[in-house]
């Protein structure tokens, strides 16, 4: 089931090699998670390595977000573990977790609309005690030019990909090591979904940022990411590189083909 | 009938008003101003007209009980009269100023704006004339704050006739404290407390107790000189009020960390009634509801504001007045409420206040900040009941009387309606809701021109009707106004220039 990792897809510009002998950055082992009595991950097992984009696709309520939430701790996984770095974080509670360099941008991007931008990329550097503000605030003025334009508005005023890109741009101001990103092109028009993706694949081609990517727009998703992982009712049932995911039948008739 | 002449007599009055006011050059303009002018007139007067005749049975007849006990009907036809003009001359205004124009009415003159920009421009003049006279504000009336008590003693000449005005001042600054207080935990955190008058009543209570107990006040004579606890308990139970009032705060918390909107709301009206009942019932602490008498006066800082030697008149070598003490409460409070918006205005530009105000937006989107939310709200509701605490000893101070009864669920709406009505996390908002809600209140007192004979009569009570302008008012300001009376929010940080930020651009609810 699984292809080999080595073989580069076209797709995917040069990115730092995954290295097999280091463990990976993030390990998630055997995950249940439910929500009162009703299951919702039935024994997830993923990994990320460093310096890779990893995708989870797979439908509505397959548990693709409640998988990114269990990661952070909300809610929290009832069986299985969740090993970030070497350590395990599955009872740490949520606050301590984003404060280990992994950072978020959930769902519907939930930005702080009554803040200005300025504001909001502030609050993202609020744990790092602000001494690289100016110098990573610089950074994000110049990976999204729209935000510096609208420095000064509000948040809420912004359009939904403005909103993203904010979205993004305050979970980069923490300066994380691994950036969890939850349906980023969700709700945005096509070009604008393609400008965010972009901007993924330049964070971790060029910093070497490690990215898990949930999504259902799976083409694009694919596209981007080096592996990939298939999530349906709660359980992964593929996983491979992003070119073997999008070759294969199944995965083409479930996400891509008419759901395109 | 009598009443028609009013009506009549001030038609004509009204027509040239609107004249002078629509078009001043030309004389007789209201032939050509058919569509606005005349029309406004023609259903102003129909108004009044309909009005008076609805009210005629109703409230033009008025039995009363003579002494003997039968009953004598009364006329009242003026009242009747006065109500008409009211309605027509509101009708008036109405159709000149907000109701103009034809089709679908109000909405006419609200077009959607284009573009953000504008849409803020249209939406609040207060940015434009902010931005000219923020710099100005906060100085303006803070200078006239403190010039108050001078002010109030000049013009009703005499330290003795402007007790009464002092009295309005400091009644008005408690609640521009509290207002401020609840601002934290209601308007930047987000938090709907239902009960913050739970720790106004902490606050009264622990300096009432603490300041008549015997047994301090021996063993402190015994060791720094008798009277020391009459004269400092203030002094030294003020930061202890504030101090008990935030670990309430935070025992509320504990239990409501989960909650949000409606339920925190519910709890928290609960966990004030809860207070309260205990306050009633512990006899053997509280007094019950006798409550609590004889708390010692506030002291110049040791030195008590009495008649004798020793006291400030002498110390200072001024003739003795009571009012010295009623000055010196005054500038207390003054000193408390701005002590409230110093803090708060040092806390937003830190890090648990931006934290606050986070919270209040999105507390996932926090989270995945790494923000710690239970601390974070926790911290809310303490720092936002310590200042309800110090409000609170400062009432017991003044009234030198504690009793539940001062602590009831309409206080805490009364702080919320505040809070809301002049726009959340709006410290000057605040303060402005507070001066009208409160000083109006109190100002309708003074209305005894409605005692006239031939108005509503000598044993009617304007203060009776409080209640009713109140939610009249808290109506007429949630449909003109919706996020308060100013609804603006001054972001604390910024990167070029200071932009304030509308809040008609975000859903309600919101801010």
């Amino acid at each position: 089931m699984i292809a080999t990792t080595g073989a580069t897809s076209p797709a995917t510009p040069a990115a730092p090699a995954a290295a097999p002998v280091r463990p990976p950055l993030l390990k998630v082992e055997g995950v249940t998670a439910f929500y009162g009595n009703i299951i919702a991950l039935k024994g997830v097992d993923i990994e990320v390595n460093e310096g890779e984009i990893v995708t989870l696709i797979g439908a509505n309520g397959a548990g693709k977000s409640t998988l990114m939430m269990t990661i952070c701790g909300a809610p929290r996984a009832r069986d299985g573990r969740v090993i970030y770095d070497g350590q395990d974080i599955t009872r740490l509670p949520t606050h301590e977790i984003m404060r280990m360099r992994i950072a978020q941008s959930p769902e519907g991007r939930r930005i702080f609309p009554r803040m200005s931008v300025y504001e909001n990329l502030q609050m993202g550097a609020a744990l790092d005690g602000g001494a690289h503000f100016q110098e990573d605030l610089a950074a994000m003025f110049e990976l999204f030019p729209r935000l510096k334009e609208r420095v000064s508005q509000r948040g809420g005023t912004l359009s939904g990909g403005e909103q993203q890109m904010l979205s993004i741009a305050r979970a980069l101001m923490g300066r994380p090591r691994l950036l969890l990103l939850d349906e980023p092109s969700l709700g945005l028009a096509p070009l604008v979904a393609r400008q965010i993706f972009d901007v993924i694949r330049a964070l971790n081609a060029e910093r070497g940022l490690t990215v898990f990517l949930v999504e259902q727009n799976a083409f694009h998703a694919l596209k981007l990411a080096h592996r990939g992982y298939v999530m349906v009712n709660g359980l992964v049932t593929m996983s491979g590189t992003g070119a073997d995911l999008l070759a294969r039948p199944e995965v083409r008739a479930a996400y891509l083909e008419g759901g395109r | 009938m009598a009443s028609a002449d009013p009506v009549d007599a001030t038609n004509p009055d009204a027509v040239k008003r609107t004249d002078l006011a629509q078009v001043p050059p030309a004389r007789r303009p209201a032939r050509r101003e058919k569509s606005v002018v005349e029309r406004a007139v023609s259903e102003a007067l129909a108004s009044g007209l309909l009005t008076f005749f609805v009210l005629l049975p109703l409230v033009g007849f008025h039995a009363t009980e003579s002494g003997t006990g039968s009953l004598v009907l009364d006329y009242r036809f003026g009242l009747v009269a006065v109500f008409a003009l009211m309605v027509t001359a509101g009708r008036l205004v109405l159709n000149l100023t907000v109701w103009r124009g034809d089709g679908p009415r109000r909405s006419a003159a609200r077009v959607p704006p284009k573009s953000v920009a504008e849409a803020e421009a249209v939406a609040s003049p207060w940015p434009r004339l902010g931005a000219v006279a923020s710099a100005l504000v906060k100085p303006v009336f803070f200078g006239l704050a403190i010039a108050y008590p001078l002010i109030a003693v000049t013009l009703v000449g005499g330290l003795g006739p402007s007790r009464y005005w002092i009295d309005i001042g400091i009644y008005i600054l408690t609640y521009v404290m509290l207002g401020w207080g609840l601002n934290i935990v209601v308007g930047l955190a987000g938090l709907l407390d239902l009960g913050y008058v739970a720790f106004y009543a902490v606050g009264a209570y622990t300096f009432a107790l603490l300041s008549t107990s015997v047994p301090i006040n021996d063993f402190l004579a015994g060791h720094l000189g008798e009277g020391f606890w009459t004269a400092w308990s203030f002094w030294v139970c003020l930061p202890v009020s504030g101090i008990l009032a935030a670990f309430w705060g935070v025992i509320l918390g504990f239990p409501v960390l989960r909650l949000r909107g409606d339920y925190l709301a519910i709890v928290t009206l609960a966990f004030g009634e809860i207070i309260r009942l205990v306050l009633i019932n512990w006899v053997s602490l509280t007094n019950g509801g006798a409550g609590i008498a004889s708390i010692p006066a506030i002291s110049f800082f040791g030195i008590p504001f009495s008649s004798g030697e020793g006291g400030f008149a002498h110390m200072f070598g001024l003739p003795f007045d009571s009012m010295h003490r009623m000055i010196f409460l005054y500038f207390v409070i003054l000193g408390l409420a701005a002590l409230t918006a110093l803090v708060t205005v040092r806390l937003r530009k830190m890090p648990v206040g931006r934290a606050w105000e986070a919270l209040r937006e999105d507390e996932i989107a926090c989270r995945s900040l790494g923000i710690n939310t239970t601390l974070t709200k926790l911290t809310a509701f303490a720092i936002g009941a310590m200042f309800g605490g110090f409000a609170g000893a400062f009432f017991a101070v003044r009234i030198r009387f504690v009793s539940p009864e001062s602590f009831t669920f309409m206080e805490s709406a009364v702080i919320l309606a505040i809070v809301v009505l002049g726009g959340m996390g709006s410290q000057m908002g605040v303060a402005a809701a507070a001066i009208l809600l409160i000083g109006g209140m109190e100002m309708l007192r003074n209305l005894s021109f409605l005692k006239n004979e031939w108005l509503f009569g000598p044993n009617f009570d304007p203060t009776l009707y409080r209640m009713l302008i109140f939610g009249f008012a808290m109506v007429a300001v949630m449909v003109w106004r919706p996020r308060g009376l100013v609804a603006n929010r001054m972001p604390t940080i910024f990167l070029k220039q200071r932009k304030s930020v509308s809040g008609s651009l975000v859903k309600e609810g919101h801010g």
